[in-house]
């Protein structure tokens, strides 16, 4: 038996860290998608009827389309009749604040590293916190409201700003943008809401926390932000799930409006249940996020860690509509197991002197397959356009594979365009010089991979960097020699 | 300190040692010289644990332990340091971060406290000198873009921060000018002590100038075939390896 062979029998993965599910009383729609689910979640969320045509029509759209088969992933036949749309921790009445919010709900979120209680906090994180469908919870609302600066649950925004919703709503990803975000658009429950107002640097991180908690329940929530001139504001999301037998799906949407000389600058780091190791249960993640850079001098930047669910289908995306503006998009998607992933970006140049940066770096190991896919798009008039991709791939073991798709179009003489793109193994030669040195093999692992996802990690916001630099290590724990 | 009794090993099955006997008390420097091909890396290599050698017969003890039963972290962890003819890279990493693992994971497997970031520098500055070494390059992904002096110096860093009690320096002296060589050697000299032993593995006897040892012994086929002092490098030098061949 080969040394690979041998390490791969030995293989046992560190438990899922996040594997419990909490019991609190839930309200729950009926499972099925049809025409009168799509009404009872709008009418418990008291929507005005303008979204709720809105749901209507993109569901009429819904209706015709067919999945997407273009991706280089094995995807299931996933049965959207067997899933429940909407799944709520009951509550009596309307909360008036954080303090009213069930115990038991912010135990849970406790129990993930993350607090609720204002007061009890240190570090400057304002967070909104999604279980299931709805948002439970956001903390540092006033302080933040002092600045003008709108960060609430995405219902919670349709009740107090329609008109910000409905100005920016679905216009950077229309319903009808692909399968995944035209389910989202038909029956999304919440998500986060967040507006930067003109001139405002956002005086901390904002972030929200998503978590899967009931059974049979797809997860669809939807973040909207919008960031006015000269504005910024740095987000960040997390998400987890139970550990559970069968799959769960997840088709999220992100909009982000960036105006004339804002930034915005959003941070993942997923780590939803990816499965047992031989491949059973797991999170479906079929995400559509995508950024519009509106007005000049305008940025947008993605970071990414990718490390969990069972299919990864995935690209945050920039469009560069305002000259100057700028797009980055840095990654870092590890799959274990049978863990499968295919994720990028795709950077569409208009405006003049648009600049673009791609740093990929995907870790494959088990018998996982690990695709990255990007566009990089320059048309006619984006004179002077840049774009900079480097796409990593890291192979642990002789089971798993990696795989690159990129797709350039360039419409402008005057721009220039680069791709540069590796390939390499851990080499018995690096473990062997850690080793030699005292370092045992799991730490010897966990340095190897972290120097390799280094300009990616460097990218996050410190204690997010910290958690990401852990997680990566406890993905790949016992999978190499 | 390192006893080792008929050690015979091979890679891939292609016998390479067969039949080696080492003394190494503390307090000395051993040179092991012979022609390419005779066994010097894979004695190098078989001592630190490298899992592609197999150990076929004998024994190899280290301050009382069989070392067959231990992998080479916790060789490493006992006191064994090897010095690499050619250092490895490993991107994004800098020597700085690799040290500080390796410190503090032998420090916790003697069940002391980790080293704090005040403490961790202190001692680098410290060793930084004994090879004249810059904080810039310690800063760096490790062995990345380095010279062939810069990655020897920097393993005799990493020995210094390290402080074995046995080092072997496997060809240290190989793709070094005189300028670095000297440097090097300087480093070494100066970390000897009578508590811990150096192994110098060497094809010529250049080295030897700077890094005077005890003993010499001479490596063929396998097995050592003649072992003296410092004057045996001399005449081998003069006379070749042949000397030895007609001679046997």
């Amino acid at each position: 038996m080969s040394k690979d062979d041998k390490i791969l029998k030995e293989f046992t993965s560190k438990e899922y860290e996040h594997g419990w599910s909490v019991d609190f009383d839930v309200d729950q729609a009926p499972k099925g998608l049809n025409e009168e689910v799509i009404r009872l979640i709008s009418s418990k969320k008291d929507e005005p009827s303008w979204l709720l045509e809105w749901r209507l029509d993109a569901f009429e759209t819904f209706k015709k389309m067919k999945e997407p088969s273009w991706s280089n992933l094995n995807i299931p036949k996933i049965d959207l009749q067997d899933i429940s749309y909407y799944s709520a921790p009951k509550k009596k009445k309307m909360l008036k604040s954080i303090d009213e919010v069930d115990p038991e709900l912010i135990k849970t979120f406790e129990k993930l590293g993350i607090s609720l209680q204002e007061q009890k906090r240190l570090s400057g994180v304002a967070v909104d916190a999604v279980i299931d469908s709805v948002s439970i919870g956001t903390t540092f609302k006033d302080k933040l409201g002092e600045l003008g600066i709108i960060f609430c649950s995405f219902s919670e925004a349709v009740k107090e700003h329609p008109e910000l919703v409905k100005k920016h709503l679905g216009k950077v990803i229309p319903a009808k943008d692909n399968y995944f975000a035209c389910l989202n658009s038909a029956v999304f429950s919440d998500g986060s809401f967040c507006y930067i107002p003109k001139g405002v640097r956002c005086p901390m991180e904002l972030s929200t926390y998503f978590r899967i908690n009931a059974s049979n329940t797809g997860q669809f929530e939807r973040t909207l932000i919008v960031a006015d001139e000269g504005s910024y504001v740095s987000y960040l999301e997390g998400c987890t799930a139970p550990m559970r037998d069968e799959n769960q799906l997840h088709a999220a949407v992100v909009e982000i409006h960036a105006e004339k000389d804002a930034e915005v600058k959003y941070s993942t780091v997923q780590n939803w249940y990816p499965g047992d190791k031989d491949g059973k249960g797991g999170i479906y993640n079929f995400v559509t996020k995508r950024g519009i850079c509106n007005g000049n001098n305008s940025k947008i930047s993605w970071t990414q860690v990718e490390t969990g669910s069972a299919i990864t289908w995935k690209y945050p995306s920039c469009i560069l509509k305002g000259d100057n503006s700028v797009g980055e998009f840095y990654s870092v998607a590890v799959t274990n197991n049978y863990q499968q992933a295919d994720t990028g970006t795709k950077m569409i140049h208009i405006g003049k002197n648009t600049k673009s940066k791609i740093i990929s770096k995907g870790i494959s190991a088990g018998f996982s397959q690990n695709s990255y896919r990007g566009h990089v798009n320059v048309l006619k008039r984006a004179s002077n356009s840049r774009n900079f991709s480097q796409c990593d791939s890291l192979l642990l073991g002789n089971n798993c594979g990696a795989h690159t798709f990129p797709y350039i179009d360039i419409e402008n003489k005057s721009s220039m365009v680069e791709h540069e793109a590796t390939t390499s193994k851990i080499g018995e030669d690096q473990i062997f010089y850690c080793l030699q040195r005292g370092i045992d093999e799991e730490n010897a692992i966990a340095l190897i991979v972290n120097g390799y996802a280094k300009e990616v990690l460097k990218q996050l916001p410190m204690e997010f960097s910290v958690e990401a630099q852990k997680l990566l290590s406890l993905t790949l724990e016992g999978s190499v020699g | 300190m390192l006893e080792i009794k008929n050690l015979h090993a091979s890679i891939d099955d292609t016998k390479i040692l067969k039949g080696l006997n080492l003394n190494v008390n503390a307090g000395e420097v051993h040179a092991i010289m012979g022609p390419n091909g005779s066994g010097k890396s894979t004695l190098a290599s078989v001592i630190a644990g490298r899992e592609d050698y197999e150990v076929t017969d004998g024994e190899i003890n280290f301050s009382g332990n069989e070392l067959s039963d231990l992998g080479p972290d916790e060789r490493a962890r006992e006191g064994i340091f090897l010095a690499f003819q050619y250092p490895v890279e490993i991107p994004g990493v800098s020597t700085t971060n690799f040290m500080k693992t390796a410190v503090n994971q032998i420090r916790e497997s003697k069940g002391e406290k980790p080293l704090d970031a005040v403490a961790f520098l202190k001692l680098m500055k410290e060793k930084m000198k004994l090879v004249n070494i810059k904080q810039e390059l310690l800063s760096r992904s490790i062995n990345e873009g380095f010279s062939g002096g810069e990655k020897k110096r920097n393993e005799i860093f990493q020995m210094a921060m390290l402080d074995p009690k046995l080092s072997i320096l496997d060809e240290t002296d190989s793709g070094l000018d005189i300028d670095a060589l000297k440097i090097v050697s300087n480093g070494v000299n100066a970390l000897r002590n009578k508590d811990n032993a150096t192994v110098v593995v060497t094809h010529y006897q250049r080295l030897l100038d700077y890094i005077v040892p005890d003993y010499v012994h001479v490596l063929m086929d396998g097995r050592i075939v003649k072992s003296g002092d410092k004057t045996l490098a001399l005449e081998l030098e003069e006379k070749g390896y042949d000397w030895i061949k007609v001679k046997n």
